[in-house]
């Protein structure tokens, strides 16, 4: 937690071994969104498990809801940010690695909160419809969701070199574009085909309580704040990392070829 | 030279290659059979299996696949052939409407056998209209399922570990198919009550995903397979 080198990394257009890359994950921006950050998710807890009231019809599995409606938010808007930054990595081929990090930051972030989607839509559904799951067309979507967006990592993590790497994982999540679309439409065909009534008939509880809809709210922007303190941190580490990768292997040349002067002298100092 | 013949060379490669080894008469086909006999051994109860036959057909395919795509990239990365088409300075979306287009004959074949092996293995069977259904719904799936698995297949090629990441990335893709595939077969053949014209949206539906993984395909194989 040292802060002297800051001014120093904030620059982000870092793109190699060459450019400045970052020293610290945190920066002060980032150590103020980091209080603010815990500040809301605190003031979150606190409304949605004490203040706002139980619901009438669903009773105290409502605040489960807050959790469910913020995680998956991130979820989503993590997936549109990580296209967005794969396509700003392909869009020129030049391009610095910063979009490619962004983007896998932001997806393993993305793939975070679905994971707490699915287990907290889960835990509702139990409660509130008696099973955990139901093969409804937005359910089964999401759930896809999360497992294209685990295969995307997946790619990630293949290896080779690092611009393979950003050039890869972009066109997988490119396609996650064209997919889901897909896959959503065609689920939902086939349960119009195969199931009268979806069970999800959230209609019921129409009017929502004052203090909810402010609960709701501010779990939005908690989680989203919390989004965008560990994309900033998370793209930093990855870029430490890139740099680690590069200075690496230019370290263990130079020590090498220091040796192999060190020997050649027979007068030298060793 | 343009797309197209590129395309057609590749294929024709492609397919003298598979010609010559047999690796998909002697070893692919045999195992979508096999699969074919152990879903007969899981599901034989109250003569499920006519029911869901389409279903099982168009698993043992998405299985299928999965080999064929190994195989169809194993013989490009051996002895650096990938690398020389590279090299020769091709259109990269010929490549993939070649390669694609020779998966989607062995593919077709597959198919072939698989709807055979329901008809004898679980009494499956088809009106006249069905069958006409049928050829609807084969042929745009498997083009759909040659695009995305060339697409895929050529995501991986090189990585280490490509073998265990194909399934992850390539299933939750071709779940469409498998969707639309089944239930227009399931139209086609009268399983379940299914009435014949229910296919057609199902083939529609098939016909886009085709159509979009083509041209999405075409335009990401350059990045993808270049160093």
């Amino acid at each position: 937690m040292v802060n002297v080198t800051t001014t120093a990394s904030s620059s982000t257009s870092a793109a190699g071994p060459a450019a400045t890359s970052p020293t610290h994950a945190g920066t002060r921006f980032t150590r103020a969104l980091g209080i603010i950050t815990i500040a809301a998710m605190l003031s979150l807890a606190a409304f949605g498990l004490v203040f706002s009231p139980a619901d009438v019809v669903q009773g105290e599995s409502v605040r489960i809801l807050y959790i469910h409606v913020g995680t998956v938010w991130v979820a989503y808007l993590a997936f549109v940010i990580t296209a967005v930054s794969s396509a700003a990595f392909l869009w020129k081929r030049t391009t610095s690695l910063t979009w490619d990090r962004i983007a896998g930051a932001s997806a393993e972030i993305g793939v975070a909160f679905m994971a707490l989607t699915l287990f907290a839509g889960a835990l509702w559904g139990r409660l509130s419809w008696g099973t955990f799951w139901v093969w409804d067309a937005r359910v089964t979507t999401t759930a896809f969701l999360f497992i294209t967006y685990v295969g995307y990592l997946a790619v990630r993590g293949l290896g080779g070199s690092q611009q393979q790497r950003g050039r890869r994982s972009a066109v997988v999540a490119l396609l996650a574009v064209l997919e889901i679309p897909l896959v959503h439409f065609s689920v939902k065909l086939w349960r119009s085909v195969h199931q009268d009534a979806s069970v999800a008939d959230r209609t019921t509880n129409v009017t929502l309580d004052g203090l909810m809809l402010f609960t709701l709210m501010l779990a939005l922007v908690a989680f989203t704040l919390v989004y965008v303190w560990w994309v900033l941190l998370r793209q930093r580490v990855l870029a430490m990392q890139d740099a680690l990768d590069d200075k690496g292997l230019d370290y263990a040349l130079a020590e090498r070829r220091r040796e192999v002067t060190a020997d050649a002298l027979p007068g030298s100092v060793r | 030279m343009n797309a197209w013949q590129v395309a057609r060379l590749v294929a024709a490669k492609d397919l003298r290659v598979e010609l010559r080894s047999r690796v998909v008469l002697n070893q692919v086909l045999p195992f979508a059979g096999l699969v074919m006999v152990m879903f007969a051994f899981a599901l034989d109860k109250d003569n499920i299996l006519q029911r869901v036959s389409p279903g099982l057909i168009w698993l043992a395919t998405v299985f299928s696949l999965l080999i064929l795509v190994q195989r169809t990239f194993a013989i490009e990365s051996a002895d650096g052939a990938l690398d020389a088409l590279r090299g020769a300075g091709v259109s990269p979306a010929g490549v993939f409407f070649g390669k694609s287009l020779a998966l989607a004959v062995q593919l077709l074949t597959l198919e072939v056998l698989l709807t055979g092996l329901a008809v004898v293995l679980y009494s499956a069977s088809f009106s006249p209209g069905g069958a006409v259904v049928m050829v609807a719904t084969v042929l745009p799936a498997t083009m759909g399922l040659g695009f995305v698995g060339t697409l895929y297949g050529g995501l991986a090629i090189g990585a280490s570990g490509r073998e265990t990441l194909l399934p992850l990335l390539l299933f939750p893709v071709v779940a469409p198919v498998l969707i639309g595939a089944t239930r227009a077969t399931e139209a086609a053949l009268g399983a379940g009550g299914a009435a014949t014209s229910d296919g057609w949206p199902w083939v529609a539906l098939l016909t886009v995903f085709a159509v979009l993984f083509g041209v999405g395909g075409s335009l990401a194989f350059g990045p993808l397979i270049e160093e």
